[in-house]
């Protein structure tokens, strides 16, 4: 089963960054991966027609920044606002728009990254390019086992 | 609710408006005592960074300010900079950038029209509850917001960050083919557009009506897109280069973004409104006919009525699209050479929420020295706080939940594009002594 992958956020605001991040990681690890805003119509789009997606975006729910929070459609709903939502609807609404609309994908996990910074013009933190690390690592690693 | 009574609408941040942005009403008694609509904006950063960038990186990094605009930024950037130099462009990379603008009217009305500002006349709380009971709209939209997106691709390159836009034309343009692919859906958004007129005129709108400056640029062929002389209906008549003559930016303590006004004059409206108001006779007759059939008829007034207007430029963009394509040659070279010179320049486009107004000066090795952007949502910034001062005053005798949610649809009427960034909704409500006690049964 083909894995699809959408990195979200604003590659110029600080943290929010995180996923654009992941997906550079992602290409030089030679996996392909999407950049999108994380605007909601335009992800219930990006993931239409794919069994298996993985969705990156950073997150802001009070943990320490730069931790790496996972979840996935088995759960019953979705438990925190994504940080990159332009216009008010983001990656939270898309998954329960796409719930009600029966476009959930079959999976779809999301790597939330805790961000402390959004300002635009700053830099991810440093706990934050840890974590991109990580996540890449971890979504190579389910790539990887997806296609053998 | 007594003389003695105060309340205070506090929203921290604001719901369902692209970006940072906060609500605060103090209400004494039947009277507004203070409004203050608070405003993260980001283009100042922008500003900053352009300088001693060339004046070939100004389209791309400037539709890196909004994820909903990119295009506009890109074509008040390229059209700034080519009037410092003196460029002219080919015909047909004229037409294609009127088709940039179409794909992102599309996907920017189509987002707010359905999925941002539906649900308060609606009485959702937002579209995912819209969805439950009105699946086949939501439905529509997403398909319709999906055609605006595919047209930003054709051209832009690429679906979001469009990189293609260049000073003198495109880096690189489409076919024939590539444009003629996407005629069927065109006319089936146009369909749904006009279908989007007459269920948006089903709804109830509040009775509400405001003596506005409108303010909008005018073609003397065209349903106005990237040219034009900027009118008013108070006399206003002046070319993109008088316009720091004519509007002033002032520093708010309450906000980060700065407030324009027409010089002697105060608040100013721009957007779907102004450009209904001030184009109606540049509208395709089926915009026109339309219009009329859901009884709108310029001047409208009523901001809440913005919606349907919207709708109607959703025809409009659809019609336009279809002729672009229809007429469209490839240009015999996609851009024209540039040169190097000092230069300053200024150009005004219609953003989907209103004139973008860009001045760029640069030196002879085209290294910018100077930028200004004014965003559409800093001119209608002042603009809005005098709607909430009037339409408050109607809310005084409301259950604070629901004069709250009024006033936020108030700000919605204007789609206001700030920033992206987080946002949750939190709300604060302080009372007065008097309406306290009240409460308490005292």
């Amino acid at each position: 089963m083909s894995m699809r992958i959408i990195c979200c956020g604003n590659p110029e605001r600080g943290d929010d960054s995180a996923g654009a991040l992941v997906a550079a990681r992602l290409r030089e690890l030679g996996v392909e991966a999407e950049t999108r805003t994380g605007e909601a119509a335009e992800l219930l789009e990006a993931w239409r027609g794919a069994d298996h997606v993985v969705v990156v975006d950073a997150v802001e729910t009070g943990a320490p920044v730069g931790t790496v929070w996972r979840w996935d459609r088995r759960h019953a709903r979705f438990p925190v606002r994504s940080c990159t939502s332009t216009h008010g609807l983001g990656l939270a609404e898309a998954i329960t728009l796409a719930r009600v609309l029966g476009r959930l994908p079959e999976r779809l996990r999301v790597y939330g990254i805790e961000g402390r910074r959004f300002e635009p013009g700053t830099e991810a933190s440093p706990e934050v390019k840890l974590a991109v690390e990580d996540v890449a690592r971890q979504i190579v690693a389910v790539a990887v086992s997806s296609t053998s | 609710m007594t003389g003695r009574a105060s309340k205070t609408i506090h929203v921290e941040t604001l719901a369902r408006v692209e970006g940072e942005g906060s609500l605060y009403i103090k209400l004494t008694g039947d009277r507004v005592a203070d409004v203050k609509l608070k405003i993260y904006e980001p283009p100042r950063f922008f500003e900053a960074l352009l300088r001693g960038r060339h004046f070939s990186e100004a389209p791309d990094i400037t539709a890196r300010i909004c994820g909903i605009c990119p295009i506009a930024y890109q074509m008040s950037a390229v059209h700034a900079i080519e009037r410092a130099l003196g460029i002219r462009i080919d015909p047909s990379v004229r037409l294609l950038r009127r088709l940039f603008y179409c794909g992102e009217w599309i996907e920017s009305h189509t987002l707010h029209v359905y999925m941002l500002h539906a649900p308060d006349f609606l009485g959702c709380q937002d579209v995912i509850a819209m969805a439950r009971d009105h699946r086949e709209v939501v439905e529509r939209a997403l398909r319709m917001k999906k055609i605006g997106n595919r047209i930003v691709q054709v051209l832009g390159g690429r679906e979001i960050h469009p990189i293609s836009a260049a000073v003198g034309g495109f880096y690189k343009v489409p076919t024939k083919y590539q444009l003629r692919e996407m005629v069927g859906d065109l006319e089936w958004a146009l369909e749904a557009s006009l279908e989007t007129v007459r269920w948006t005129g089903t709804l109830e709108f509040p009775d509400f009506e405001q003596d506005y400056e409108f303010v909008a640029l005018r073609h003397p062929d065209e349903y106005p897109f990237n040219e034009g002389r900027l009118v008013s209906n108070r006399g206003l008549d002046i070319d993109a280069a008088e316009y720091e003559d004519h509007f002033v930016e002032q520093h708010v303590k309450h906000s980060n973004a700065l407030h324009s006004v027409v010089r002697g004059r105060g608040s100013y409206l721009v957007g779907p409104l102004a450009r209904f108001n001030l184009n109606f006779d540049k509208l395709p007759a089926a915009a026109q006919q339309a219009a009329t059939e859901a009884k709108l008829r310029p001047p409208v007034k009523n901001p809440f009525r913005s919606i349907s207007v919207r709708a109607v430029e959703l025809v409009f963009a659809c019609a336009e699209a279809l002729r672009v394509i229809k007429e469209y040659e490839p240009p015999a070279l996609p851009r024209v050479e540039v040169p190097n010179r000092a230069a300053v320049g200024q150009a005004i486009t219609e953003a989907p929420r209103g004139i973008l107004y860009h001045r760029y000066a640069f030196d002879d090795q085209g290294l910018i020295i100077a930028a200004k952007i004014v965003p559409p949502t800093s001119q209608n910034q002042r603009r809005i706080e005098d709607d909430l001062r009037e339409y408050a005053a109607r809310l005084v005798a409301w259950p604070e939940e629901e004069a709250t949610w009024k006033c936020e649809q108030a700000i919605r009427n204007y789609d206001p594009c700030i920033s992206c960034a987080t946002h949750f909704l939190k709300l604060t409500v302080e009372r007065g002594e008097a309406e306290r006690g009240k409460a308490n049964g005292l």
